[in-house]
């Protein structure tokens, strides 16, 4: 079986967002970037299915610029077999659906039997993407996923939702999932991957070669972020220190009903 | 504006965030009569008329034994009939799990325009413009919507407030919709959370602990006030990693997001990822003994000291209060 798996670069967890001077974009140029964490779930699964079958392909899919490259290169040395990145030159306002459209192509000139992605990207939080691909293709989605079990060509698979309530569906191949951190435990590379994942094939393809008009997908571009700014700054608060605990408790408590009326 | 609002509802509950998706799309409307909403389930005409006062003149029930539990397949089909049945060219609908796992299928369904999780909304001629929270707070977004021929919007709850203005009669009209045939994604079962706590992301009040709780069963004396002040209780990265909370429970960048009234951070130092989950909170109480503690720089109230000693403290003193 062929699983795709779609993978995004973001932005450390530990970054701090650093907003240009006009407010047009955010600066990259201190923040380190990372496969977004909820992919390598997603990785993770794929590299299970097949070693549990015993065959197939894992190919991680980006839609991106150069600096990609690496971080599938990071996911070759875990165990995939082949990196696939499609070159955003021109498109890199792309909104999700656009994004969308360019996976859900590579998807099919894969000849994909499954895809594999994070539940949602921590840059943008939007949990668009993968669901969007499905819709797409014409597959079935589950997005949240916690639990996957495949039994010959249907899933048994877990979904998260409120209140630790967990939604367990049926779904017949191929589809899209959407992992979440409880699905498993990413292995890391050994050393001898990543020996070998330097020398694992890598296709980069322009949109062009997998049959996408990269200029009518940019004048369809339907939602655009025109500005960034700084969520505003909290006035200092009250912090009470070296009291007796009943003490300061007793303050607490009585401004949390008398001034922050909450309690 | 001919506006469509998904009002979501599980087990026969109306999600209190479906009345703020309601008030909103009102707004967007301009008149009851451009608004109309949609219920999706099993036996749930009768919850119409609680959106009656919310400005909707119509709301489309689609109801059916296929509807009982949420399928994403038979859900985006009801919810496509009713946007194509009132002629909407906006959708709304609020960023809960079911939420968020239907707007983009549809988005992609209409060839729309998306905006999520939006903080705040207008009208900019007939197209949406909004605020969308980024790097789970860390920043804010305008997102601007353009040529579509259906937007699709959905609004984090707790955020605006839900107004009956009167307006809106709320008419029932029935939609007959077929669950998809051939459809290859079957709900076996939707499994009751142990916990009878809203969840972290509805929660009104929140109180978390981070590493300095020691162990799992530590957590016990946040349970204890939480049962106090109907809190829900959550987790900092470091806690869940070092397996004394589930993940369920983590609040921060790779976990939830939340927006409570309350927040109070037990033995938090308050890293940036953590912060940026739980920076909205309307009230920030935080309790460390470290005093150069970043979680001191968000909170509107501070304590420094053990946490052992203030949260035993603090639920006795809330018995007190709320007796």
């Amino acid at each position: 079986m062929k699983i795709l798996v779609l993978l995004k670069q973001t932005p450390d967890t530990e970054t701090k967002i650093k907003i240009s001077g006009d407010g047009s974009k955010i600066e990259s140029g201190d923040v380190k970037y990372i496969i977004n964490p909820y992919d390598e779930f997603a990785i993770e699964e794929a590299l299970k299915i097949k070693e549990k079958a015993g065959a197939g392909e894992v190919v991680i899919c980006s839609f991106g610029n150069d600096s990609i490259k690496e971080l599938i290169v990071k996911g070759l040395a875990m165990g995939a077999d082949r990196g696939l990145l499609i070159n955003n030159e021109g498109l890199e306002n792309a909104d999700s659906l656009t994004i969308a459209k360019v996976l859900a192509a590579a998807a099919k000139s894969e000849n994909a039997e499954l895809i594999f992605c994070g539940k949602q990207a921590i840059d943008d939080d939007n949990m668009h993407v993968g669901i969007m691909v499905a819709e797409l293709m014409n597959w079935p989605h589950v997005n949240v996923l916690s639990s996957f079990a495949l039994n010959g060509k249907t899933a048994r698979v877990e979904r998260e939702v409120e209140g630790g309530q967990v939604e367990v569906y049926d779904v017949e191949l191929p589809a899209v999932f959407g992992a979440n951190k409880s699905l498993n435990t990413p292995r890391y590379a050994s050393l001898p991957g990543i020996m070998k994942a330097k020398k694992k094939p890598f296709d980069l393809k322009k949109p062009g070669d997998i049959g996408v008009d990269a200029g009518a997908l940019k004048s369809g571009i339907k939602s655009v972020i025109t500005g960034y700014r700084n969520p505003p700054e909290k006035p200092a608060g009250k912090v009470f220190k070296d009291e007796d605990v009943s003490v300061m408790v007793e303050k607490v408590v009585k401004l949390l009903r008398e001034e922050a009326k909450i309690i | 504006m001919k506006v469509l609002v998904f009002i979501e509802q599980r087990d026969g509950k109306i999600k209190s965030s479906a009345f703020e998706a309601l008030t909103i799309g009102a707004k967007l409307a301009g008149s009851a009569a451009d608004c109309a909403a949609v219920i999706v389930g099993s036996g749930v005409e009768s919850l119409a008329a609680q959106a009656k006062g919310f400005g909707c003149d119509t709301v489309h029930v689609v109801d059916g034994s296929d509807f009982k539990n949420y399928n994403p397949a038979n859900y985006c089909a009801a919810v496509e009939a009713a946007i194509k049945g009132h002629g909407a060219k906006v959708v709304v609908g609020t960023a809960s799990p079911m939420g968020r796992d239907i707007f983009p299928r549809l988005a992609a369904r209409f060839d729309g325009a998306i905006a999520t999780d939006l903080v705040e909304i207008s009208m900019n001629g007939n197209n949406v413009q909004g605020i969308k929270p980024m790097y789970a707070g860390k920043c804010l977004a305008n997102v601007a919507l353009q040529n579509a021929p259906v937007q699709f919007v959905t609004i984090r709850p707790n955020v605006f407030k839900a107004e009956n203005t009167g307006a809106g009669a709320a008419n029932v009209s029935k939609l007959t919709v077929s669950a998809v045939s051939g459809s290859r994604i079957k709900t076996i079962e939707v499994r009751k959370g142990k916990s009878e706590k809203a969840d972290l992301t509805e929660a009104h009040v929140i109180i978390s602990g981070g590493r300095a709780l020691g162990n799992a069963e530590n957590f016990k004396i946040l349970h204890a006030c939480s049962d106090v002040i109907g809190a829900t209780v959550g987790a900092s990265r470091a806690a869940v990693d070092s397996g004394y909370a589930s993940h369920d429970m983590q609040v921060g960048q790779t976990g939830k997001t939340v927006n409570p009234s309350l927040y109070i951070a037990c033995g938090i130092s308050g890293s940036i990822q953590h912060m940026a989950g739980m920076r909205t909170s309307k009230v920030i109480v935080a309790v460390n003994t470290d005093p150069e503690a970043p979680i001191f720089k968000v909170a509107t109230y501070g304590i420094v000291g053990d946490l052992f000693k203030v949260v035993p403290e603090l639920t006795e003193k809330f018995k007190k209060l709320l007796s």
